[in-house]
């Protein structure tokens, strides 16, 4: 048999990073299955393997490839997922310098291998373009996320958010398994190009079915990315999980399930997003209002940003029902600034946390006046996450909400305006309890030099982006045109 | 004699909705685990189904692939649960109940 019709040079170039970051991780295992104290060499690896993926990623900007048989697809917009990634995942790393150690548990090399799956994971889930490859990538990154969650094993608050998440993910996952079963079964094949033919060309066996099945592949990414009624693992997981691998799951995941949404959409199912779009415009909507009501009367600082990012969910969702050029450039704009505010805060918190203290509102009284640059850059992610200009936080909510407005959802972006205004009291208020109240004992933050770079990098790049932004929209822009 | 389509479907959603309603109403971790995984040999079970009707071969890869996810699952899984025994010596969902506020 030749194989060689079946991997050719393309697929192997096409897939490089995807092995960069298998061969990393298999090393850090072996450094720690004879090496266990390293731990600064299993960071290193991990980062440097990140770094590589990411440069050989990076070079498949501006050209679009079809790999595998049609089974992948290489393109600008998963290479901007891909580095969103990985950029992700070097800040996780870093912010996990000895943070298990601080909560009293020992760092492995099994969390960065990881990291680096969840990774490869995520990447599949953007660069799939067939039921089969989006399936496997949701589950490489969830099985190594159940794990992740759990890390702490002798803190039942890790044990706990471990066993939700393992359950109502595997559950997740099950809804999601039907639905493309339906859409296969219907369809008679699990590419996406040959699913949209099936059904310009009404090839289908029955448009109930096809229905059914498209109803509950929504269901399972709806629990993926946490959209209201299927949110209710998220603050549970987000509060007991390492605030380090609260800051991955809550950005970078988030982006992958969004960006397979889109894709599949975009390229499956675009003869049929008109039927949808009353169901999304109530998932858009209930999931701002809950999510932002909910986190008013959090007194915990990891759960508030929890229900915060359900409602940044509800707003991402009105780009997934705007659905033209605009609004999936916005939504890609949307998911990176995102996913810079909230590495940054969880970041800053998960330095500041210490046994069981770091995480209330209450123990950031008086912060400011011990650690001024500490509470400058939190307060700058808060008013990000607000949408206050010329934060990037502000830029991104106007480019979504205007590409909301340009196809009449009126309605919808005003109330999620009123929600924005809302949301502005549970930000402010950490900022009130860090700037205008006195504590005799304030929190004491864990300050490497590697670690401030990483804070200092993201909060230059929340004004960065919000005073320049027309590179990255030019970027998301183009990305965005390969399926609109 | 070939099984219609019909009843193939018809088993498959009934065994999902079975596995469905032992998830949401069971109160043991280990109990809602093996519904979920009837949940995924129902997605099997149409898989086969639709794989035979279509007669392409495409579907019964996707079991072998869904087959390997169930195993790695209840690996984890029971990790889990076997980390979470040790420290609260029940299994039992209703006491997972820290972080209310």
């Amino acid at each position: 048999m030749d194989l060689s019709l079946y991997f050719t040079r393309q697929d192997f170039w096409g897939i490089l990073p995807e092995i960069v970051l298998l061969t990393g991780a298999l090393i850090i295992l072996s450094i720690e299955l004879f090496a266990r104290s390293q731990r600064a060499a299993m960071l290193g690896v991990g980062i440097l393997s990140l770094v590589i993926a990411g440069g050989f990623a990076a070079k498949n900007f501006g050209s679009s490839f079809i790999l595998f048989q049609g089974m992948v697809t290489l393109n600008d917009f998963s290479t901007f997922f891909d580095l969103l990634y990985m950029a992700a995942g070097i800040v996780t790393m870093v912010i996990s310098y000895n943070y298990l150690e601080r909560k009293g548990g020992e760092t492995r090399g099994e969390y960065f291998a990881l990291i680096l799956f969840a990774t490869m994971g995520m990447m599949l889930m953007t660069r799939g373009n067939d039921l089969v490859i989006i399936f496997l990538g949701m589950e490489l990154l969830s099985l190594s996320l159940y794990v992740l969650v759990g890390f702490l094993r002798h803190d039942v608050f890790s044990n706990e958010s471990g066993i939700k998440y393992l359950l109502l993910g595997a559950f997740a996952t099950g809804f999601f398994l039907f639905g493309a079963v339906l859409v296969y079964g219907t369809t008679g094949t699990t590419n996406f190009q040959h699913i949209a033919l099936a059904i310009t060309n009404n090839e289908i066996l029955s448009d109930t079915l096809l229905s059914l099945g498209i109803g509950l592949l929504l269901v399972g990414f709806a629990f993926k990315v946490a959209l209201v009624p299927f949110h209710m693992w998220s603050p549970d997981v987000y509060q007991g999980a390492p605030t380090s691998v609260t800051a991955f799951l809550c950005t970078a995941p988030k982006a992958a399930g969004f960006g397979a949404l889109l894709k599949v959409f975009l390229v499956a199912f675009p003869a049929l997003h008109a039927d949808w779009q009353d169901l999304l415009w109530a998932l858009a909507l209930l999931t701002m209002i809950v999510g932002n009501i909910s986190a008013l009367v959090q007194t915990n600082v990891k759960r508030m940003l929890a229900f915060s990012s359900v409602t940044h969910a509800g707003y991402l969702c009105i780009g997934i029902l705007v659905l033209n050029e605009m609004g999936v450039s916005a939504i890609l704009f949307y998911l990176l600034v995102y996913s810079v505010m909230n590495l940054g805060a969880f970041g800053i918190i998960s330095l500041l946390e210490k046994e069981e203290k770091g995480v209330n509102f209450k123990d950031y009284e008086g912060l400011a006046s011990k650690h001024p640059w500490l509470s400058a850059s939190l307060a700058l992610f808060m008013l990000s996450l607000a949408g206050f200009p010329p934060t990037a936080g502000f830029v991104a909510k106007y480019t979504l909400f205007s590409s909301a407005i340009s196809e009449g959802y009126i309605w919808l972006v005003v109330i999620a305006i009123l929600n924005t205004l809302v949301s502005v009291y549970y930000y402010i208020r950490l900022i009130v309890n860090m700037y205008m109240k006195t504590s005799e004992e304030t929190l004491v933050p864990f300050l490497h030099p590697l670690l401030s770079v990483v804070i200092f990098i993201l909060a230059i790049s929340i004004m960065f982006f919000g005073i320049l932004p027309g590179w990255l929209i030019d970027t998301v822009t183009q990305a965005a045109r390969i399926y609109t | 004699m070939v099984v219609p389509l019909e009843h193939v479907i018809i088993l498959s959603g009934l065994l999902f909705s079975i596995g469905v309603m032992g998830v949401l109403f069971r109160r043991n971790a280990i109990i809602i685990f093996m519904s979920i995984e009837l949940m995924l040999n129902a997605v099997n079970l149409a898989l086969v189904g639709f794989s035979r009707y279509h007669n392409n071969v495409d579907g019964q890869v996707f079991v072998f692939l869904v087959m390997t996810l169930a195993a790695a699952e209840v690996s984890v899984g029971l990790a889990i649960i076997v980390a979470l025994f040790r420290n609260r010596q029940t299994v039992n969902i209703n006491e997972m109940n820290l972080m209310k506020n």
